[in-house]
């Protein structure tokens, strides 16, 4: 039976109540990228500014539940100043991580192992016993995924 | 009053005791199933019709000759009678049309008497609280025929503002309007607004899906032309709904879908139509489903609906009030805050608090609502809402159900507050 505790963790409550890198950034230069989940309605903008191969700022805005709106803050912080291809590794770890299915380890080893890979954001990790959720979770995900896409293109 | 206590001369636990459902667990606790609006829960008595019926009469139904198709046959054609008189059709079984649901039922109307009837020059007045399936179908023939298609705005008290009713009528020839929203809970004139309609030469659709099942609806009484409803909404099963039209609209109707059951002959230069509602059921139909339906009207009828509707009535007013005692502001209902020409769907927006977490914190008290826009996105825009957490009631509903959405929604602004 999955807890409501394992889906809001307070990590996820903090970032819910006070989002980082709230904000928009003056597009162009910005790179500005949307993302728009139909069936909840969760919406984000994401801005971006890369230099010499470096997401030396990002700023997001948006409206939805507290999961889409925690994970957006908890990315921004995550891959705020790192080096593009170190973003996009943490994308894709990111989007294993909700979509591991059920293991036979047990938890508490799980979770000190997310814990150690994802600092902060292994507090997202709960959501994928809520598979409803998961697409709350991933909407800004995809979306700086997309805005990296359209950067390289 | 004290809360919880139970003053209406409707037996809700004798109802709830029909309903299997309601011995479910969720998480732990007892299932407080608030989401008839979306769908309603079924009787032992629907559940039991369609097992015996595929137990021991299935076949398909007309052209058969043997007993069991027979049987088939009388069982659906008996639905039809049933559901006929249950909204007292003036025309009987002649005037009710089998569909999947209610919105199969508002793309017939639109694509078939619509298509007929309506061109460039005509309108068809809806209002700004219609569910997607009674706006989508117009847009569509809009596409097709160029028909214009007008709203009757939503006031900021969550009714129908009629101010300008004169002149959006002009050049009406459809006015298709929701007997019940299904986000506010607001229920509107029908037959007024219909006596109206008709006095500048309209026709009347109503969409009943909210309104039949929870209480009484009389097509005849009302004077209206056409009733779209979903058997899910009111005890009975998916896979069937009802147009109801007037015998006299619907002979003008050319066929809906092609297909076996609605011809009268085929050649290979083309076809002939069916005569009378066959014309609109091409295909096997649904037969278990409309034994189904028929138990559920029969259910319907022996608890009367007049008391189903008080009954409503009495735990929307119950909850109406301990929202506002508990929450002080903090849940806002979306809809109007009195019983007059009021339903029992309680849209919630809670402060601070996201209507997909409400739900979430809900069921793990076993509480089942409905977040979203649920299907009726421009009413949503109008109050600026991307979504809201929707309670709803059905005849089965008591004020103990309003006792533990308190409590969870208490849990809920705790945890995000
Ligand atoms: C007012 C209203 N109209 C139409 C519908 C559509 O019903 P169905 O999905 O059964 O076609 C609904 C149900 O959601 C409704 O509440």
């Amino acid at each position: 039976m999955s807890n409501l505790e394992d889906l809001y963790r307070e990590i996820i409550l903090d970032h819910y109540r006070s989002p980082r890198n709230r904000g928009e950034l003056a597009s162009p230069p910005a790179h500005r990228v949307e993302g728009f989940n139909p069936l909840c309605g969760d919406e984000v903008t994401v801005y971006l500014d890369v230099n010499d191969g470096v997401l030396t700022d990002i700023k997001l805005t948006g409206h939805g539940c507290s999961i889409s709106q925690s994970s957006s803050s908890l990315m921004s912080t995550a891959v705020k100043g790192k080096p593009l291809e170190d973003v996009r590794a943490t994308i894709e770890a990111f989007k294993e991580l909700m979509t591991a299915h059920e293991t036979t380890t047990d938890e508490e080893e799980r979770d000190a192992t997310n814990l150690r890979t994802f600092g902060e954001l292994a507090a997202l990790a709960g959501v994928v016993k809520f598979p409803v959720r998961i697409k709350c979770a991933t909407l800004a995900w995809n979306t700086l995924q997309q805005g990296l896409q359209e950067l390289a293109s | 009053m004290a809360p919880g206590q139970r003053v209406s001369s409707f037996n809700a636990r004798r109802v709830r005791a029909d309903i299997p459902q309601l011995t479910r667990r969720i998480n732990g606790r007892p299932i407080t199933y608030l989401d008839s609006g979306a769908s309603s829960l079924q009787t032992h008595s629907v559940i039991d019709a369609m097992s015996r019926y595929y137990e021991l009469r299935h076949a398909n139904v007309h052209r058969g000759v043997y007993q069991t198709a027979n049987e088939a046959t009388d069982a659906y054609e008996g639905s039809r009678a049933a559901v006929a008189r249950f909204i007292n059709a003036p025309g009987e079984e002649s005037e009710v049309v089998f569909t999947k649901n209610t919105t199969e039922s508002f793309n017939l109307l639109a694509k078939v008497w619509g298509a007929t009837n309506l061109g460039a020059g005509d309108v068809v007045l809806i209002t700004q609280m219609e569910h997607h399936a009674n706006i989508v179908p117009w847009f569509q023939l809009r596409e097709a025929t160029g028909v214009e298609v007008r709203f009757i705005p939503v006031g900021d008290d969550y009714r129908l503002d009629l101010t300008n009713l004169d002149e959006l009528l002009r050049d009406v020839k459809l006015l298709s309007i929701t007997g019940m929203s299904n986000v506010l809970g607001t229920k509107n004139r029908v037959h007024d607004l219909a006596a109206i309609a008709h006095s500048v030469g309209a026709l009347v659709a109503v969409d009943g899906a909210q309104m039949v099942g929870h209480g009484p609806v009389d097509v005849t009484a009302l004077d209206i032309d056409f009733l779209a409803f979903s058997g899910h909404k009111m005890l009975g099963p998916t896979g069937i709904g009802v147009l109801w039209t007037r015998e006299s609209v619907l002979d003008t109707m050319g066929p809906f879908m092609g297909g076996g059951g609605m011809i009268a002959d085929v050649t290979l230069d083309g076809f002939t139509p069916a005569k009378g509602v066959a014309r609109f059921e091409a295909g096997t139909p649904p037969i278990a489903e409309a034994v189904g339906l028929h138990a559920a009207v029969r259910y319907l009828e022996g608890l009367g609906m007049d008391h189903v509707a008080a009954h409503e009535r009495y735990l929307t007013e119950d909850a109406l009030r301990r929202l506002d005692l508990t929450f002080d502001g903090r849940v806002r209902v979306i809809g109007p805050l009195d019983v007059i020409d009021r339903g029992g769907v309680i849209s919630l927006d809670v402060e601070g608090v996201h209507p997909h977490d409400v739900a979430q914190v809900l069921d793990q008290f076993g509480v089942c609502v409905r977040p979203g826009h649920h299907c009726a996105k421009p009413l949503m825009r109008r109050f600026n809402l991307a979504a809201t957490a929707r309670a709803s009631f059905g005849p089965y509903s008591n004020t103990a159900d309003t006792t533990v959405l308190l409590e969870a929604l208490e849990h809920a602004l705790k945890m995000f507050g």
